[in-house]
Parts: C-alpha cells; structure tokens; sequence
C-alpha cells in the first residue's frame, strides 16, 4: 500500500522538472522533450487518481494525452526541421524572429 | 515495508535520476535516453498502479515511436553540445528561492490534504477489455475527434518538413 500523496509528489517533482528544463535549457530539441517530460508527470496523476477513485475514465483521459503529445511530437519536430533548414543552428537565443 | 512501496519506491528512484540526468545532460542524446528511463519507469508505476493496458502503450508509444522520433531528428540534425549561456541574474535570484518556497508549500499540502489513503497494488484493473469498452461507448466522440486531429497533425508535418519548392531562393537580410 503506497500512500496517494506518494505518487502525487512523483508526479509534481517531474512536472517540476520539465518546467526548470524548458526553461534552463538552450537546445530547442531539449526544451522539447521537457514539455513531453511534464506531459509525463501530469500523466502518473491521472493514474494514481484514477485508482484512488475507482473511476477507469481517467485512465482513458492518458490516452487522449498521449495522442496528443504524439501528435505535438510530429509537427514540432516537422518545425524544428524547418527552422534548422532557414537558419542552420538550434540554439533558441539565436531563434528570435518568426521571419527572416 | 511491503513489496509494493519497495517497487513503488525503486521506479520512483529511476524516475527521478532520470529526470535529474535529463536536466543535468549537455547532449540532446543523453538527455533523450534518460527521458527513456523516466518513461520506462513510469510504466512500470502503471503496472503497480493496475493500469497493464497503459503500460503497455506507455512503453510502445512513448518510449518507443514518439522517442524514436526525437532520436532520428537529433542525429538527422546532428545535434551537437549546447552552448549554456547565463541567464539574467534577477531570474536565479528570484527563481531559485521561489522553487524552494513552492515545493516545500506544495509538500506541505500535499502531504497535510490528501491524507493517508493508500493505493492498493493493482486497485483498478485496466485491462484492454474494459478500457476498449469504455473508449467505444462512453468516449467515442473525442475518440474521433483525436482521430482528424491526428490526420491533420500528419498533414501539418508533411507540409512543415517537406522541403520548399526549388524556387528563385530567397536572399536572407
């Protein structure tokens, strides 16, 4: 028997993770895996609550998410292909113009 | 101690160096991998959580296509060691007191509120049956809307990734 809080603290802890890396980090294809890193953390709350409340829609509900985050994975990497194609690097403080 | 806080705390343990070495990694590569970890990790929470099902799809599309996909655009790019650069110091100065601040308010609650329900192992069985059942009935609306979402989400990065038509190139200012 693990308490709930247990694995909500888990899950904020990643959560807190993801966001210090979207915001520490300097490499767009870092950042981007701190966003699916949050996806991540939000997910195990989904579970964990959807086992403390009976309710099976919330393990449905981390379906949805990972479509999603599937989706997002597609077309930011299809943008991430296109900005290193106009301006050959992927440092993002070098990326501060939606046009060249 | 039982078994299910000793494996609770174990992929909790590997969760959490992973994500540490994600942050603490130069190298999109290494970060990558140790992403994979944390999902790995996680779904084997899933699997003490009850939810097989997910765990399941947790390895095969997480761990495995969408990672697969981060890992083919790094080396298609060639993604070297990112260059760290400073941050403005009212940022650290404010941000780091603010995280302690926020984390220990948010242990607090978290600990003081939920109270001490525990989770059982396996207290929701999700097996694929009773999810399929639940995602064609109950769920069948968004089922198919995530579905055009998906065809568009295609669509969009076919047409973002493609290279532009061999037009007259355009100079850059």
């Amino acid at each position: 028997m693990v308490p709930l809080s247990y694995y909500l603290m888990l899950s904020g802890f990643l959560f807190a993770c993801g966001v210090v890396g979207f915001l520490i980090k300097r490499n767009i294809i870092t950042i981007f895996m701190s966003i699916e890193l949050m996806l991540n953390g939000v997910n195990l709350s989904f579970v964990a609550f959807a086992a403390h409340w009976h309710a099976l829609a919330g393990q449905v509900f981390v379906f949805f998410v990972m479509v999603v985050a599937a989706a997002e994975a597609a077309v930011g990497l299809a943008i991430i292909l296109a900005v290193y194609r106009t301006r050959e690097t992927l440092n993002v403080d070098q990326v501060n113009l939606l046009k060249l | 101690m039982n078994v299910h806080l000793i494996l609770f705390l174990a992929f909790g343990a590997v969760a959490v160096a992973g994500a540490i070495n994600l942050l603490a990694q130069t190298h999109p590569i290494n970060s990558a991998l140790s992403l994979i970890a944390v999902m790995a990790a996680l779904a084997g929470e899933y699997m003490l959580l009850g939810a097989e099902f997910l765990a399941a799809v947790q390895v095969i599309v997480y761990a495995g296509a969408i990672m697969v996909l981060f890992v083919f655009v790094i080396m298609l790019l060639n993604a070297g060691v990112e260059e760290r650069t400073q941050g403005s110091r009212v940022a650290f100065l404010f941000g780091v007191p603010g995280v302690l601040l926020g984390s220990i308010l948010l242990g607090w609650v978290v600990l003081r509120h939920s109270g001490t329900e525990s989770v059982a192992a396996g207290a929701l069985p999700g097996d694929p049956k009773t999810i399929g059942q639940l995602l064609f009935h109950e769920f069948l609306l968004p089922f198919e809307v995530t579905s055009i979402l998906i065809l568009i989400a295609i669509m969009g990065a076919v047409v973002l990734a493609s290279k532009p038509p061999s037009e007259p190139t355009r100079k850059v200012d």
